[in-house]
């Protein structure tokens, strides 16, 4: 209890008023079948911020990820009970349409998985579906801005019909980057999205996800404790499926409330 | 474990003679073992090649057919011009026979020495002088096979220094039939009435372009009825029913199906198709649809392991930028199946191909002079002509029946050549 009002606290000294809330997990469980991953979560995501999650592996970082665009609902034995709203929008309500929602929260995966398709339609897929654009020309548009956006159309501004999955792991990475903002996403989600790339090919999206912050929200889950450092604003710990402790990354680092957060990030397990 | 002394074991002496001899019998067993293997694969190439050795041995004779040049006169006389239709072409063939013996004088003599030539060599001299009306009047030279009998003397399957009571073409036939040779007449060419040719009572004329149509047709409709049906089970069971006791049920069933002896098909044919329905007996549309209840089973499980193949970081980032569920199916994962689901949707034609019970039982069997105009004609197919022919006496069927099955083997050995053509220009591209 504390803890939580301390954060709230802190959240009001140390945050501008122009933080507004994206996204609010309040109360948030989890089940897969008869086992619980997830254990009365509560967590904002601030608009225009990047908020990491981190924890070690098996905590339930994946878990909350996919609650946040029901992405849970692909898999069966999945329950999730709770609320999580986008916009204040309560996103487990029957009303709301799936596909609009996954369209509004974007998501990039661990292993790279462009389509087996070219770069160019790999990028126009979502547009397309959607119906965002409709001449050849709009489509150009969209495909050149979100490689532009995904810093990777330089790279490939000479080969955008050849496959995508002939690029590099790094390169792939930012084209599925580059394929989730097509669609004009408002928050996008990212679950360790370096983790199978080289450090060189890791800096570049990470440089990357500090400008996606302008004008996206970003979560994103990462086993890296520098790279949560380095490309988040907020950061949340999970431990065994519950919510640890959340504020401020630089507090997190420096001066965690929670003694589990501390072993954590000084690497006494995990 | 209440012993506290326990003795160390002494150090393993790799080299004694005991540890040698079980090191050596080891590796005796090793060598039996692939041995063993090597034996099983030799034998069954063995068998393997047996059979298609004595195929050959016995169906190579019908893949030529001794032809016999002989000159027509279509005079007007038996020809009229203005129908040629309807001239008297048994007169045209006689005159021809009697024209290359001129010796022969008295009609008997006339008649046996006809016989060298095919039964069909007046359908033939027609069916020429029809195509060409420019020859009522002329004389041309056409060659015709020769009759089964004469055929078979030509190839060496009788044998000329057997006693005249100990085969069935006399001495004097054999002495018009060398002076046939002796002027240059007789030639054996390629046997291409062997592929466009419909059955016939005459060996010589009998073909399996019948049941080479008959059985394109039944698998036409095969394919059409399960190849569709068979995907969308397949997508239903994969992808959208739910995991349940009904469904399993129905998953143990279809597997099941999968096991039934194909008689059973072709009997539930019969019984529901024909007698039910009231379609056509000998039909290539019902052999389809019995065939069909064949492989839709291969096809809903093939189906469902390609589907499942595709692996699911595809369906997650089609979903991840809101593909609904049909769009990840028909525009991501059916695309990216379709190799394999092509492959087994070819093995599962090719087994279909093979199939004859059901078949017979739906009456496909039929004896047909011409092939099939359409799904709703009688029929044969491959399988079903062979084993009519197999049921035939005369000594050019035999033959005839190997080069079917050799035909039949191609055609098999084609589609799963295809198939594995397939499987590799395709596989994994992610
Ligand atoms: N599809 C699933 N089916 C059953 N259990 C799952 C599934 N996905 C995750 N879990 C379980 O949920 C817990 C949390 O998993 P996850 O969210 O993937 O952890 P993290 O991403 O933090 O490593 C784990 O105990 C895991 O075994
Ligand atoms: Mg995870």
């Amino acid at each position: 209890m504390n803890m939580l009002t301390d954060a709230a606290v802190e959240a009001v000294l140390t945050e501008a008023p122009k933080e507004t809330l994206k996204m609010r997990g309040s109360g948030v469980n989890v089940f897969y079948g008869e086992k619980q991953a997830l254990f009365d979560v509560n967590l904002d995501i601030r608009e225009n911020q990047v908020t990491a999650l981190i924890g070690p592996s098996g905590c339930g970082k994946s878990t909350f990820l996919r609650c946040l665009n029901r992405m849970n609902d692909t898999i069966d034995i999945c329950r999730v009970n709770g609320e999580i709203t986008l916009d204040g929008e309560d996103i487990y309500d029957p009303r709301i349409d799936v596909v609009e929602l996954r369209a509004r929260v974007g998501m990039v995966f661990q292993k790279p998985n462009p389509f087996p398709k070219s770069i160019y339609e790999n990028v126009a897929y979502g547009p397309r579906i959607h119906g965002l654009a409709s001449t050849k020309s709009e489509f150009d548009a969209i495909v050149e801005t979100s490689l532009q956006k995904a810093g990777l159309f330089n790279e490939v501004k000479d080969r955008l019909h050849e496959p995508g999955t002939g690029l590099s792991g790094g390169q792939q990475q930012r084209l599925c980057i580059a394929r989730a903002i097509a669609v004009s996403p408002e928050v996008i989600l990212m679950d360790e999205p370096c983790s199978a790339l080289d450090p060189i090919a890791t800096a570049k999206v990470e440089e990357l996800i500090d400008e996606l912050r302008e004008n996206y929200t970003i979560v994103i889950v990462t086993h890296s404790m520098q790279q949560a450092a380095r490309v988040s604003q907020r950061t949340a710990m999970f431990h065994l499926g519950h919510l640890v402790e959340e504020g401020p990354t630089d507090k997190i680092f420096t001066n965690p409330d929670d003694k589990r957060t501390q072993d954590y990030i000084t690497g006494r397990f995990g | 474990m209440s012993e506290t002394t326990a003795t160390a074991p002494k150090p393993f002496d790799w080299s004694s003679p005991e540890a040698m001899a079980k090191r050596k019998r080891r590796y005796a067993a090793d060598r039996r073992l692939r041995l063993y293997g090597l034996v099983s694969i030799l034998v069954a190439i063995g068998l393997l090649g047996i059979l298609i050795a004595s195929l050959v041995v016995t169906g190579y004779s019908a893949f030529v057919q001794t032809k016999i040049a002989v000159e027509f006169t279509a005079d007007p006389e038996n020809v009229p011009a203005e129908d040629p239709g309807a001239g008297n072409f048994r007169a045209v063939v006689s005159n021809a026979v009697q024209a290359l013996f001129p010796e022969i004088e008295n009609r008997r003599e006339l008649r046996t020495a006809s016989k060298i030539l095919s039964n069909g060599a007046t359908t033939i001299v027609r069916n020429h002088v029809i195509a060409n009306p420019g020859l009522v009047g002329q004389t041309f030279t056409l060659e015709v096979p020769a009759s089964d009998p004469f055929d078979q003397l030509n190839k060496g399957v009788i044998d000329r220094n057997l006693p005249e009571d100990r085969r069935r073409v006399s001495d004097a036939e054999i002495e018009l039939f060398e002076s046939l040779e002796a002027r240059g007449l007789v030639s054996t060419p390629f046997n291409w009435g062997l592929f466009f040719n419909a059955d016939s009572r005459f060996p010589e004329l009998a073909g399996l372009a019948g049941a080479v149509v008959g059985s394109f047709y039944a698998l036409l409709v095969c394919f059409l009825i399960s190849f569709p049906v068979g995907i969308a089970a397949a997508i239903y069971l994969e992808e959208f029913a739910p995991k349940n006791r009904w469904t399993d049920l129905v998953e143990v069933n279809i597997n099941n199906l999968a096991a039934v002896p194909s008689i059973v098909f072709g009997l539930l044919g019969l019984a529901v198709f024909i007698q039910v329905f009231g379609l056509p007996r000998s039909a290539p549309l019902v052999g389809g649809m019995v065939l069909s209840l064949m492989t839709l089973p291969t096809m809903i499980i093939v189906t469902r392991a390609a589907l499942k193949s595709i692996p699911p970081s595809i369906r997650e980032a089609a979903l991840g930028i809101g593909a609904s569920k049909h769009e990840v199916i028909l525009h991501h994962v059916l695309p990216l199946a379709l190799p394999g689901i092509l492959t087994g949707t070819i093995i599962g034609l090719a087994q279909a191909l093979g199939e004859t019970a059901p078949l017979l039982l739906i009456g496909m069997n039929a004896f047909l002079t011409s092939p099939p105009g359409g799904i709703m004609d009688p029929a044969t197919a491959l399988p079903t002509q062979i084993f009519i022919w197999a049921d035939s006496p005369e000594r050019g069927f035999a033959s005839r029946t190997s080069a079917a099955i050799l035909v039949l083997l191609g055609f098999l050995i084609f589609m799963n050549a295809v198939a594995i053509y397939l499987r590799q220009r395709f596989e994994r591209r992610w």
